[in-house]
């Protein structure tokens, strides 16, 4: 396998395969029955019954031949649903375990940060850890000693440096964690959604210190992560995998909206029927379908209307009918809720079809999951009575980035306009 | 490392290739785990690491009392105490560097699962930590031999005191060769080490430590020495207590199966290494 002078990672061909159930039986005594068994032509008696002994379905390409070329300075981001095979890729990059077939070569050393702060020991200090930690990760002591300063100044911990990290925060620990991988003179930075853990301020820092890292020193990150604005911000290049093959590679928006169109399925419609709902005290009336109206995919962009149909069976006299559309977003957190109020009556045995106009342009960029409410507000003394409750379809809201500051997802889920400014 | 070697990642792996180079590498590394062992075994303990001084006087007082006492079985004029002092320290020395690489890959899978570095760096800081205990006690064992000596004891270190280090190398690499073995093959049957445990106590009892070889009947002498123990404990014995009689030959098949079980081992080691981690 021939490398370009500025290729830093290539894999050929690269293919891990797991065996799905049962490894083994994980005793001596078993293991030798079987192997007894099969040498005199025996049935296995460790066989299940009803299991075909050597079926293809038993096993699970987690990296399906991928075929990957990095180049010295990129900041490739991967992303794909969870099982797309990330991890994996990962793993057998930092060499943790080795591929079933095909190959890796790479130029330089490889840190990784599969996990914050491996090899971190409680009872030692936090001076100690970073020694240790270091080691582990491949640098020596005395590249160390020439960067302890530095790193302990990066993680913000210099008040604890000296206190065991078992009584650290995770905050703490992560920020410390991150601040040895961070200064190791690897060529090549490998990252697995380690950041999720440390606050807003620290993440933004983390990832500066990465890009840093990639333009002027030339190093080669690889992150994987769930957060999209983390890769936005980031990478310079992203590859989506799905199902253990490469499906996408290349620019990061294109490669965002093609995840985020897998990830959430194209659904646009859902019936009711035979499926489970919270139930509730009163049961007037049975929602049957909700779909999105003369769409074929669940996503909207930018100042896309969204219709919402709703069919429902009246099972008692309705009246003065009233529906809320609550919205949540990827962490099941609400964001902000629809609300129409006495827009129907009806009579028992009535199905009704209705369509309704939803205004989401203020909702930014992400993955959403709704919730149909439907109530009653007759007797002001009982307040709000839910008369049916479900699930309601997910929808991807898409809006290309207007300038140069990206919305970040701390500031919340919902544009704002913008600032009148006075005299 | 320069930045532009190039490192392979295949599913392949010859069954010798051992980096030593990378080990080497890595020599920082096992350093700081030895200090990271010192430091963490004896936390939260009322003696500390006095326990490594008083560990093998009370087990050398229990067999004075059993063996020496009880079971009346002779030391060929040797003090008791000494002469079951200097088996225990030395068998303490074998059977951790042996627990040690046995335990690797189970003891450190959560580690292993997340960072690469040569796996054995583990068992290797493990010798190191061992032999550091192990002096420590010798110090001990020493004080007290020439205690002996001079209150006109049948106790006569020699010139042969010379070949500690070799001593101690034989034994720290059979006990982690046969270590590294066990490791490997308790990745896939957890029940292994019940045996192991029992196997251990059951050759220390083959192993001239609680007797001396002297005592065997001479049919079974030579089969006792060919434990490749065996004439480590007789020479460690013949060169600080002058008793017992050291025989080349039996040195040498012991060296031999020394060599041949540590280069078993690190082939096995080596080749489970590469994937372990997805069925352990």
């Amino acid at each position: 396998m021939i490398m370009k002078e500025n290729c830093v990672i290539k894999t050929e061909n690269l293919t891990k395969e797991y065996r799905l159930g049962v490894i083994g039986s994980g005793s001596l005594r078993h293991d030798l029955q079987s192997w007894y068994a099969k040498k005199r032509g025996r049935e296995n008696p460790n066989q299940k019954i009803g299991v075909s002994k050597y079926s293809d379905s038993d096993r699970f390409l987690a990296l399906d031949s991928l075929n990957l070329e990095v180049n010295r300075g990129e900041r490739l981001g991967i992303i794909g649903s969870n099982g797309a095979g990330k991890s994996t890729f990962l793993k057998l990059l930092s060499r943790v375990t080795a591929p079933t077939e095909g190959e890796i070569r790479f130029r330089g050393r490889i840190a990784s940060m599969l996990e914050v702060g491996t090899g971190f020991h409680p009872e030692l200090t936090g001076r100690e850890n970073i020694y240790l930690n270091g080691a582990i990760l491949g640098m020596s002591k005395a590249e160390i000693a020439a960067k302890i300063d530095r790193i302990i100044e990066f993680s913000e911990c210099e008040k604890f440096i000296d206190t065991p990290v078992k009584r650290y925060s995770s905050g703490m620990f992560v920020k410390l964690a991150f601040a040895v991988a961070a200064h190791l003179d690897a060529e090549i930075l490998i990252m697995d959604e380690v950041l999720a853990v440390g606050d807003a301020k620290f993440q933004k820092k983390c990832i500066n210190k990465m890009r840093e890292l990639a333009m002027r020193d030339d190093r080669t990150v690889l992150y994987v992560s769930h957060n999209m604005n983390t890769i936005r911000q980031l990478c310079s290049r992203c590859i989506v995998l799905e199902q253990g093959k490469k499906i996408f590679d290349g620019d990061v928006e294109n490669a965002i909206k093609i995840y985020l169109g897998n990830d959430s399925i194209n659904t646009v419609s859902v019936d009711y029927i035979d499926q489970y709902k919270e139930p509730c005290k009163r049961n007037d009336i049975e929602l049957l379908r909700a779909e999105f109206y003369e769409k074929t995919d669940n996503r909207f962009f930018d100042n896309d209307a969204m219709t919402l149909r709703l069919i429902w069976k009246n099972k008692a006299e309705i009246s003065n009918l009233c529906l809320r559309i609550e919205v949540f977003d990827s962490h099941r957190y609400p964001v902000t809720a629809f609300v129409t109020e006495n827009f129907y009556s009806g009579r028992c045995g009535d199905t009704a079809s209705m369509r309704f106009k939803l205004d989401i342009s203020r909702i930014v960029s992400g993955g959403y999951s709704t919730r149909y409410v439907f109530y009653n507000k007759e007797n002001p003394n009982l307040g709000f009575e839910n008369v049916e409750i479900a699930a309601g379809l997910g929808f991807t809201k898409i809006t290309p980035n207007m300038n140069e500051n990206p919305w970040q997802k701390s500031w919340g889920s919902i544009y704002m306009d913008e600032i009148e400014t006075e005299n | 490392m320069k930045t532009n070697d190039i490192t392979v990642v295949s599913s392949k792996r010859g069954l010798f290739s051992v980096n030593l180079k990378e080990l080497w590498n890595y020599r920082d590394l096992v350093v700081l785990f030895v200090k990271r062992d010192l430091k963490n075994v004896y936390k939260q303990t009322v003696l500390g690491p006095f326990w490594i001084i008083i560990n093998p006087f009370l087990s050398s007082f229990i067999f004075t009392v059993i063996f020496g006492m009880i079971a009346n079985i002779s030391t060929n004029g040797v003090p008791q105490f000494l002469f079951y002092m200097s088996g225990n320290i030395l068998w303490s020395y074998f059977s951790s560097c042996f627990n040690r690489a046995g335990s690797t890959f189970l003891a450190n899978a959560r580690i292993f699962s997340k960072v690469y570095f040569p796996r054995l760096v583990m068992p290797l800081s493990g010798i190191l930590y061992n032999s550091i205990t192990f002096i420590i006690q010798f110090a001990m064992f020493m004080i007290l031999t020439v205690i002996y000596c001079f209150t006109g004891d049948n106790v006569h270190p020699n010139i042969f005191i010379l070949f500690l280090p070799l001593i101690m190398l034989h034994t720290a690499l059979l006990g982690t060769g046969v270590g590294l073995i066990v490791s490997s093959l308790t990745t896939k049957y957890r029940d292994l080490n019940v045996l192991v445990s029992f196997g251990l106590s059951l050759w220390m009892y083959v192993t001239p430590i609680v007797y001396p070889i002297s005592q065997v009947p001479d049919n079974l002498r030579s089969l006792m020495l060919l434990n490749p123990t065996a004439p480590i404990i007789e020479a460690f014995r013949y060169a600080f207590l002058g008793s017992g009689s050291v025989n080349t030959i039996y040195i040498l098949i012991s060296v031999s199966v020394t060599a041949v079980i540590l280069a078993f081992g690190v082939l096995v080691f080596n080749q489970v290494e590469k994937n372990y981690i997805d069925t352990v």
